[in-house]
């Protein structure tokens, strides 16, 4: 006697339904296409995956942000007379779940490009994928230092200022104006903060030695209570917070709590005023050191800046559930920009070959909510974006800018 | 537990005959349905094979054995890392690898198993919780980032067709996966319709009574553990294959909680219930994304409460009931194997 | 030496938060006999509620009796509607409703609040008592808050006739009945006031860690073994399992192992433990009747 049969009949009728499903959603992505190589409906299909769910699902809204953006850029004519069509779709933050829906958005729907995919962890598992086949890989929306790569990975190139280079400018600066400072350095234990210590170290150079102490956190800790208060026994006297905005801001409470009163630098990824300074409480966070490039939607000095306040009302009029306070929206609505930008420059050849082209000739372009003086340029040998960075100290209300704009290299 | 299912077929009027030629249209679907679809449909359907080895493994320890398991995503991980060392460090052939993961995750499993299986429910539901959380942090660990590339994981290569045989990657993997599951589940079936199989459900359904008989309940229950983590590991290893990818990002603790929505929705205790709780942890995520962007989630959470509420005993059991209803048996059947039993109740049976 | 105390200080603050969760979930233990994983999400909802009643100009103190009343009605109407019918199903397809459970609010908290970590008040003073700068009083505050449930939760379930049905109807739902426990009854009550303690817990936690719809998802495993370790059917035994887990993992991660591994030893610990007194530490020896 065998398993009851009737549990594999109905698996055969559930599999070949299945089998009918897919075949005829085939055939629409086929007539899609035809009408696609057509020349009176031509849309550029833009892929993405975003973790709209997961633990990464704050970063959500910079693919929600940029749907609002390109139904916008649609209704004004779109782009050379092309409509944008932007499908963008949840990977959980799963690895495994990208490459299914980077499959998907690449070999059913046949996407030009795969536009800001978030997260190391999941363009790392595209990121061959991608190159084999040809199809840009976007302005990545992360920091890890291995996107800019033209050589091998020619369709892969970052958005984000790398974390190695970050980590490489406070070094640099601490060894020129502390040259005898213990730095002592919490970060998340992974590429993201692996890569800022390993910057840092670089930036340093033979004063290496000054990191006294090293802690890390993982996302899982409910607090870095400990971790603080292993970095201020060490003896530090001066602290850089490479963590992401809540232990960010647990940290900066934290260490002013139990009296620990150093040089506090703090990374860019965590640099909101209203997100992270406000919660852990704006004179604890007075005098803070971070690097910046674009504009600090809560910081006061912008609020009758140009370029936020055309921010503010795209927000307020397409993107109303939005998060004003939130500078993640502001990233999202420069790359957003940055993209239409290379499609604009892409003319009516409009192939991944020519994206990829366009988008490592991007000369001078600033998207009026970067700060003053930084620019976007990339060549065919140059896949970093943003070659130049602005220090900045936290007064009690708002970053001011110091120095010269930085360059990185 | 067989028997049990048996028996309300019983009466059916050929039933080798129709279990045979059903087996067959299954069998024949399986090697021609590659050829009708697009290759991502094909990746797919790898993927549904994939979980539903690692369900079928999971089934074992929590269907049969009535042991709980928060954690067997650290199995999945635990083969899918060893294939992909073994073929980035040591060059081995994939192929090989599958084994190999499945042995390392025996291993594994079964020295897990060895203290675990003196736990309570609760304990062991803590426990595997705790394996389930810790494992991705020990893979990006300082001294063995070296082997397992830290967060970056390690990219793999997919196999070519051996033979000069004329199939895409995509379609060869997915029949060396279908030949893996069909070596697998026969593998199982023959497990627990023998000796051991008795003794894994007797000890979940009466402990003291199967010791009584003789039956070394500490050993049955680690080696449960072993040959339950081997599965995963094994479909660990295939899907590390076919992903091309690991990352310690790809085992998190949702893995471990989509694993055991499988079984449950599939239906315990029934070796099919991997193949149907596969079919949902693959597609429905996908849907409920479909639906909404905004709390895709939400709308998961919402589907599988419906699932539990619609078909208490899971899929299995309600195909089951469905098919006696049609079959003419609507007077009262002995009980569904799941139903009967409610095996690994954290916590309820303290007397 | 004043490196170890802040260790041990901030160990024991990171354990009131293990407790004050860890309390909840004995409660819920103690009136159904099930480990609610859905628990933290609905003490992070509760939170959100709070802090919307907080933003919406109502005084802090008002607002928590608040929280805590509706969220006791709330928890209890989740067991009328969402557990009741799977009841009397097996133990695991209840385990799958709290994860569907937990997937919703954890989604749905996100969708309306967003992801922004949110500040969130402490009801003590903010200067420390005598300048010490070791624990501050939002952690003092946070004890003795525990301090003061698990007294409550003793008192109530060992001398009030309304515990001991509770009690009772947890442990053998059948016999309860025959002397006229009303069963169903007494199992939304433990939901209700297990989800009320949850709001406490939420509303004491929030003001160290901060407010996000991600909060409780690394304090759940910690409450978790805080109970476990402590024995999952004494409060006294949670509470003091959430000050054990707090400082062995702190002190270790700073001394012993360094603070990649800390989650991993600290765990494995724990259930080493187990392994040697499988009721926790504090917990009643189980017989297992044949």
């Amino acid at each position: 006697m065998h398993k009851p049969s009737s549990h594999w009949t109905l698996l055969v009728i559930t599999t070949l339904l299945a089998v009918a499903c897919s075949r005829s959603e085939q055939g629409a992505a086929g007539g899609d296409n035809a009408k696609a190589t057509a020349p009176v409906a031509s849309a550029i299909r833009i892929g993405q995956t975003m973790p709209y769910s997961g633990p990464a699902s704050a970063y959500g809204t910079i693919g929600k942000l940029q749907t609002a953006y390109f139904k916008k850029i649609n209704q004004s004519g779109g782009i050379n007379g092309r409509k944008i069509e932007f499908l963008t779709v949840d990977d959980a933050y799963s690895p495994p779940k990208a490459v299914e829906q980077v499959r998907k958005l690449v070999e059913q729907d046949n996407a030009l490009v795969i536009f800001q995919p978030l997260g190391t962890p999941s363009n790392a598992a595209i990121h061959k994928y991608l190159n084999t086949k040809k199809i840009p890989q976007l302005f990545t929306a992360t920091g890890a230092s291995q996107w800019n790569d033209p050589e091998n990975f020619p369709y892969t190139i970052g958005f984000n200022i790398n974390y190695v280079d970050e980590g490489r400018v406070y070094g640099k600066y601490i060894a020129e104006k502390q040259p005898n400072a213990k730095i002592g350095i919490l970060y998340q234990n992974d590429d993201y903060g692996k890569d800022y210590l390993k910057g840092l170290k670089d930036g340093l150079g033979n004063k290496a030695k000054l990191v006294v102490a090293e802690a890390t956190y993982e996302v899982s800790d409910p607090t870095v209570d400990s971790q603080i208060a292993t970095l201020k026994g060490s003896g530090a006297d001066t602290f850089l917070n490479v963590t992401t905005p809540k232990f960010a801001a647990q940290a900066i409470r934290r260490a002013y709590d139990i009296g620990w009163k150093p040089t506090q630098y703090l990374n860019n990824v965590s640099a909101s005023v209203g997100s992270v300074l406000t919660p852990a409480g704006l004179d604890k966070a007075m005098g803070l050191v971070t690097i910046a490039y674009y504009k600090d939607p809560t910081d006061k000095q912008w609020e009758n800046d140009a370029g936020m306040k055309e921010w503010r009302e795209f927000m307020t009029k397409e993107y109303p559930e939005g998060n004003l306070s939130d500078g993640t929206n502001v990233y999202a609505y420069i790359a957003a920009q940055t993209l239409v930008q290379v499609l604009r420059q892409c003319g009516d050849q409009v192939t991944s070959e020519n994206v990829m082209k366009q988008a490592a000739n991007l000369k001078d372009f600033a998207p009026a909510q970067l700060l003053p003086g930084i620019k976007i340029n990339t060549g065919p040998k140059d896949y970093v974006l943003f070659d130049q960075l602005q220090l900045a100290r936290f007064d009690g209300t708002s970053w001011v800018p110091f120095g010269q704009v930085l360059s990185v290299l | 537990m067989q028997s049990e299912n048996s028996s309300a077929l019983a009466t059916l009027a050929h039933p080798q005959r129709t279990a045979r030629l059903v087996l067959l249209a299954l069998i024949v679907f399986a090697c021609v349905g590659p050829f009708l679809l697009s290759d991502y449909r094909v990746f797919q359907l790898t993927l549904v094979i994939v979980h539903a080895i690692a369900l079928l493994g999971l089934n074992l320890l929590t269907g049969y054995g009535g042991q709980i398991s928060l954690g067997h995503g650290a199995f999945y991980a635990i083969g899918a890392y060893t294939a992909a060392i073994l073929i980035e460090h040591f060059h081995v052939a994939y192929w090989i690898t599958v084994p190999c993961a499945g042995m390392v995750c025996l291993g594994a499993g079964f020295l897990f198993g060895l203290p675990a299986s003196r736990l309570e429910n609760l304990y062991l539901a803590l426990a595997t919780f705790a394996l389930g959380v810790s494992l991705p942090q020990i893979l990006k660990y300082r001294h063995v980032e070296h082997w397992t590339g830290g967060v970056q994981g390690i990219t793999l290569t997919k196999p070519e067709a051996p033979f000069g045989l004329p199939l895409s990657p995509d379609q060869w993997l997915y029949f060396f996966c279908l030949a893996v599951m069909g070596l697998l589940f026969a593998g199982a079936w023959n497990l627990l319709r023998g000796h051991a199989g008795r003794a894994i459900v007797a000890i979940r359904d009466r402990p003291i009574a199967a010791a009584a008989t003789g039956i070394d309940v500490a050993r049955y229950k680690s080696l449960t553990f072993g040959v339950s983590a081997m599965y995963t590991g094994i479909a660990g290893a295939l899907g590390a294959i076919a992903v091309q990818f690991v990352g310690p990002d790809s085992f998190s603790f949702f893995l471990s909680l989509s694993l055991l929505v499988g079984i449950v929705v599939g239906g315990l205790s029934t070796i099919s219930g991997a193949v149907y709780g596969a079919l949902f942890i693959q597609f429905v995520p996908n849907l409920a994304g479909d639906i909404s962007k905004a709390a895709p989630l939400a709308i998961y959470g919402v589907l599988l409460i419906a699932v539990v509420y619609a078909m208490p005993s899971g899929i299995a059991g309600a195909i089951d009931k469905l098919a006696r209803r049609l079959g003419g048996f609507g007077r009262s059947t002995p009980p569904a194997s799941v139903s009967k039993h409610r095996p690994s109740q954290p916590g309820r049976n303290h007397a | 030496m004043e490196t170890l105390l802040h260790q041990i200080f901030s160990g024991l603050a990171a354990g009131g938060i293990y407790g004050s969760l860890a309390l909840a979930l004995v409660m819920i233990f103690q009136a159904t006999h099930l480990v609610n994983f859905a628990q933290g999400e609905l003490a992070m909802c509760s939170t959100y509620l709070a802090w919307s009643l907080i933003h919406a100009g109502c005084p802090y103190w008002l607002a928590f009796v608040a929280t805590v009343g509706i969220s006791f009605v709330a928890g209890a109407a989740i067991e009328r509607c969402v557990i009741r019918p799977v009841e009397d199903k097996p133990a695991l397809s209840v385990v799958l409703v709290f994860i569907g459970l937990m997937l919703i609010l954890n989604s749905v908290a996100g969708w309306i609040f967003g992801y922004t970590v949110k500040p969130f008040p402490s009801p003590f003073p903010d200067h420390p008592l005598f300048g010490n700068t070791y624990v501050g009083n939002h952690e003092l505050g946070i004890i003795a808050v525990m301090a003061l449930t698990v007294v409550l939760l003793y008192l109530f379930f060992r001398y009030t006739s309304l515990g001991l049905a509770m009690r009772a109807a947890a442990v053998n739902p059948e016999s309860s009945r025959l002397v006229g426990i009303r069963v169903g009854r007494m199992l939304a009550l433990g939901w209700g006031l297990a989800a009320a303690l949850g709001a406490v817990a939420g509303m004491m936690i929030a003001p160290m860690v901060f407010l996000d719809p991600n909060m409780m998802s690394g304090v759940l495993l910690y409450a978790f073994a805080a109970a476990l370790l402590g024995g999952i059917d004494s409060p006294g035994g949670a509470v003091i399992g959430g000050f054990l887990v707090g400082v062995v993992e702190n002190v270790m991660g700073a001394y012993v192992i360094g603070t990649e591994l800390k989650l991993t030893v600290a765990l494995a610990l724990i259930v080493g433990v187990l392994v040697v007194r499988p009721s926790g530490l504090f917990g009643k020896v189980l017989v297992t009747r044949v």
